[in-house]
């Protein structure tokens, strides 16, 4: 008895460790830090190497298509505690279009690096909408001014 | 209207106190008028709720804007199934047909069940009522779909206000498969909410045998067809809807909704050890906690906006109340399962490690390693930010990595275990069952890796200058290796499956003299859940082929005017016209776009960008797809240049796609038919065990 369930061990053990290789391989590939653009600043200098998903407000008018494959805009976001609006310069250069969802006001992530010269290049990107009217209705409140 | 909403959610509210309280203090001074009565009034509940969703669907229908959740989330020139599709659109209709949902089964269950399982029932009774009070305290106290529009006077008063024009509805939703979806993933996600407050009801009554397990089985395989299908819609969604030319992205939300999912299988398998062998009794409990749990987490995710998602259309306050209900409802039945930990003592050991039963250990451990990978990926960001304080994301390569080898193990066990003896299979019946099946699988991989499958991809010379163990590692990696297991497994599978429907009609058809359709026919209605299962898993056979083309996706993006030519693979497409449409909802762009295989034309295509007109005025891809059993051509328009003179256009050629789709239609038939029950046999003529050959004993045994 003892040795036939020793057997389920070692076969089991083996998957799971495989499974946790797997995992660890596929970590180290795709992990992303994912922070605002303030805090983005705040860690000047140690991320360009790293893979980073940043998250922001797409700037009214500052979506620029002029060049054809890259998008050139900016996201900004306020800080949390200083209530200082920082903004970062980004070059969408991704395969896929942006998202139906890529407007003036939408909240962006987008994945990649920061370069040298302070642009961030992103090869990925999501949108979604400002959701003002979202929260608001949450609340039970909408002022007819609206 | 509203108000009758309005008195409908308050009387749920009491009559869902009420049945909790008659069926506990019933149970406890044995007094069987109070525990009818409670059940009676759990059927009550649902008549309150069906009422207000009605009025719901009412105020909809005839868009009474007063109503703050009509207005944000309808608007007048919507046509009519969208504006009731719309109720579920937002967060408060969203709960309610949970709710709703969750008192019509706990009104099936009690009807089916009325004077069934006396000592399990009253406890059926208060854990499905339990549940329903979370959701009817939701839809009353924080989340109430019948609020009306109120604007601020100078002062602060709240007066009475009625927008002109609602909102609409998002036009992501405005899509007929979207319009079923959320109803079909709440009908396999409160699904699962039947077993579970079985099971606990078993170990509240201490009435551990089978039972529960027997009487639930139809409705765990209910609840695992929607939830299935609902994964197989949102798919399909996302691929006509969202413009990026995939089904499956790996998003917070399409995982929320594989969880409980892959948990419900796991389940699903496993009972069937406890059925035949009285073993994993606690594990089965374990695994249903679980699969409800997922169902509310799954639910939390999505509604509560912890993580970010595409599709999270929603991010509210309901977060806090759902974890704590997760919280109280986990800890509850986990205390509960404890408590009765003795009382689950399993009948039998496993004995051998090829045998049936330890095929479906592993099956549930890699299920099980695969959703704790999902669930790993899906909160790594909250963790990580939780301990280190930083919020650090996994993407698609990690999901992948460790669900694509865990896949093409699943098929393999697939193929393997419903072949496999209980107990010991001998090596003689592993050579009968497996010897042509691994020889086609063979043949196949041959085959596919002559015609370029599976091949590694040449690297830079740098690269070849690797240990060989890492340049081994990196080959398996490789997608097109993947593919090739893939489909290896794939055909060992579908052998397997065939095989065994010939076998079984053939040794029928000798028996009874049937011909060999009928026997087909009989043979499966006869044994409904066996031959059910080889139809449903005949479908994942078709849906793995399918998900294995995935890696041999290909796209070009490009800018076209009238006149240009892109080509992809063998196919070419011409860019004929760019023009405009208008219809009261929305104003669209249209590219026509003429097809050509090979030289030939094969279709128009007209991929549209459309810019919906209510509320935010938002904009939406409509692509355009040429589906043939071979592949897809996926063409995007993601607009036209400033000008208006030349198109921006993607194409994709996605091979195989169409037979993800076939294969979730086999699944839905095959689940469909094991719902069935067995057909009686006829009398006929049976063959004495002396005379009967290999096979039909070999058929005899696997049926039993």
């Amino acid at each position: 008895m003892k040795r036939k369930q020793l057997k389920f061990v070692v076969g089991s053990s083996v998957i799971i460790l495989t499974l946790a290789f797997l995992a660890f391989s596929g970590y180290q590939e795709s992990k992303a830090y994912y922070l605002t653009v303030p805090e983005l600043h705040a860690m000047k200098g140690a991320s360009a190497e790293k893979q980073l998903k940043v998250a922001g407000d797409v700037v009214p008018g500052s979506i620029d298509r002029t060049e054809s494959k890259v998008i050139k805009f900016v996201i900004s976001q306020a800080d949390e505690k200083t209530h200082k609006v920082e903004t970062l310069h980004v070059k969408y250069v991704g395969n896929d279009a942006p998202p139906d969802t890529f407007i003036d006001r939408a909240q962006a992530v987008v994945t990649g690096k920061l370069g040298d010269d302070g642009v961030f290049v992103a090869h990925e990107m999501t949108a979604k909408c400002a959701s003002k009217y979202e929260k608001e209705a949450a609340a039970g409140v909408k002022r007819p001014t609206e | 209207m509203a108000q009758i909403g309005q008195f409908a959610l308050a009387l749920a509210f009491v009559v869902t106190v009420y049945s909790i309280a008659a069926s506990l203090i019933g149970i406890r001074v044995k007094h069987d008028k109070l525990i009818a009565s409670g059940r009676n009034a759990a059927v009550g509940t649902f008549v309150c709720l069906t009422t207000a969703f009605l009025c719901l669907v009412y105020l909809f229908v005839v868009s009474d804007f007063s109503i703050n959740y009509v207005a944000g989330h309808s608007n007048r020139d919507l046509p009519l199934y969208f504006k009731i599709s719309a109720i579920w659109g937002g967060q408060e209709g969203s709960l309610l047909l949970w709710g709703w949902f969750l008192t019509g089964y706990a009104a099936l269950v009690m009807i089916q069940n009325w004077r069934k399982h006396t000592a399990m029932m009253p406890y059926v009774t208060a854990v499905l009522m339990g549940s329903s009070l979370f959701f009817t305290s939701m839809h009353l106290f924080i989340a109430n779909p019948f609020n009306q529009v109120v604007s601020i006077a100078p002062g602060g008063a709240r007066v009475p206000f009625v927008p002109a024009d609602g909102q609409g509805l998002n036009p992501l939703l405005q899509y007929i498969l979207n319009a079923i979806h959320p109803p079909v993933m709440y009908l396999g996600l409160v699904g699962f909410a039947v077993p579970f407050a079985f099971a606990m009801a078993a170990m509240l009554s201490r009435q551990l045998g089978d039972t529960w397990i027997r009487t639930t089985r139809r409705w765990t395989m209910v609840a695992w067809f929607f939830l299935g299908t609902a994964i197989l819609l949102g798919g399909k969604w996302a691929y006509v809807e969202l413009g990026w030319g995939g089904f499956w992205g790996w998003d917070p939300v399409e995982n929320a909704s594989l969880m409980p999912w892959l948990i419900g299988t796991a389940f699903l398998h496993s009972v069937m050890v406890q059925e035949k062998k009285g073993m994993l009794k606690v594990w089965n409990m374990v695994l249903i906690i679980l699969a409800y749990t997922m169902c509310l987490f799954g639910t939390f995710l999505t509604r509560s906006g912890v993580v970010s998602s595409v599709h999270a259309f929603a991010q509210s306050s309901i977060g806090g109340y759902f974890a704590a209900f997760i919280v109280i409802s986990l800890s509850g039945a986990l205390y509960l399962l404890l408590d009765r930990l003795p009382l689950l003592k399993s009948e039998n050991q496993m004995e051998s490690i090829v045998s049936r039963e330890s095929s479906f250990m592993f099956n549930n451990l890699i299920l099980l390693a695969s959703c704790f990978a999902v669930f790993w990926g899906v909160m790594f960001p909250v963790f990580s930010e939780w301990i280190k304080g930083v919020k650090i994301t996994v993407g698609p390569p990690f999901f992948n990595r460790v669900n694509v080898p865990i896949a093409i193990f699943l098929m393999f066990l697939t193929g393997v275990g419903p072949l496999l003896a209980w107990r010991k299979a001998s090596t003689n019946s592993l050579k009968r069952n497996f010897l042509w099946p691994a020889a086609f699988a063979l043949a196949s991989g041959i085959v596919l890796f002559v015609r370029g499958i599976g091949r590694p991809i040449l690297k830079a010379p740098e690269e070849l200058g690797q240990a060989l163990f890492q340049k081994l590692l990196g080959y398996s990696f490789t997608s097109s290796f993947y593919a090739l297991l893939a489909i290896m497994m794939s055909t060992f599978v579908a052998v397997t499956i065939v095989r065994e429907f010939y076998k079984g009609a053939r040794a029928r058809s000798h028996g009874t003299g049937e011909n060999f359709i009928e026997a087909v026919a009989n043979l499966t209605l006869q044994n409904t859940r066996r031959y059910g299962g080889y139809i449903v898993h005949f479908g994942f056979v078709l849906l793995f082929i399918g998900w294995a083309g995935q890696a041999f996706t290909t796209d070009v993006s490009t800018e076209a005017g009238i006149g240009d030519r892109i080509s992809i693979r063998q196919y070419t497409l011409r860019v004929d016209k760019l023009g405009v449409e208008d219809t009261p909802n929305y104003q669209s762009m249209k590219a026509t776009v003429s097809l050509f295989e090979d030289g030939v034309k094969v279709a128009t295509m007209g991929p549209e960008r459309r810019r919906y007109k209510a509320g935010e005025q938002q904009t939406t891809t409509e692509v355009s797809i040429w589906s043939t059993l071979k592949e897809d051509v996926y063409v995007v328009f993601s607009g036209a240049t400033a000008d208006g003179k030349r198109a921006n256009i993607q194409v994709y050629y996605n091979p195989l796609v169409m037979w993800v789709w076939l294969g979730g239609i086999v699944l839905g038939l095959g689940t469909l038919i094991a719902l069935l029950p067995n057909k009686k046999s006829g009398p006929r003529k049976r063959p004495q065990a002396a005379d009967r050959t290999e096979e039909q004993k070999d058929v005899a045994e696997k049926v039993s």
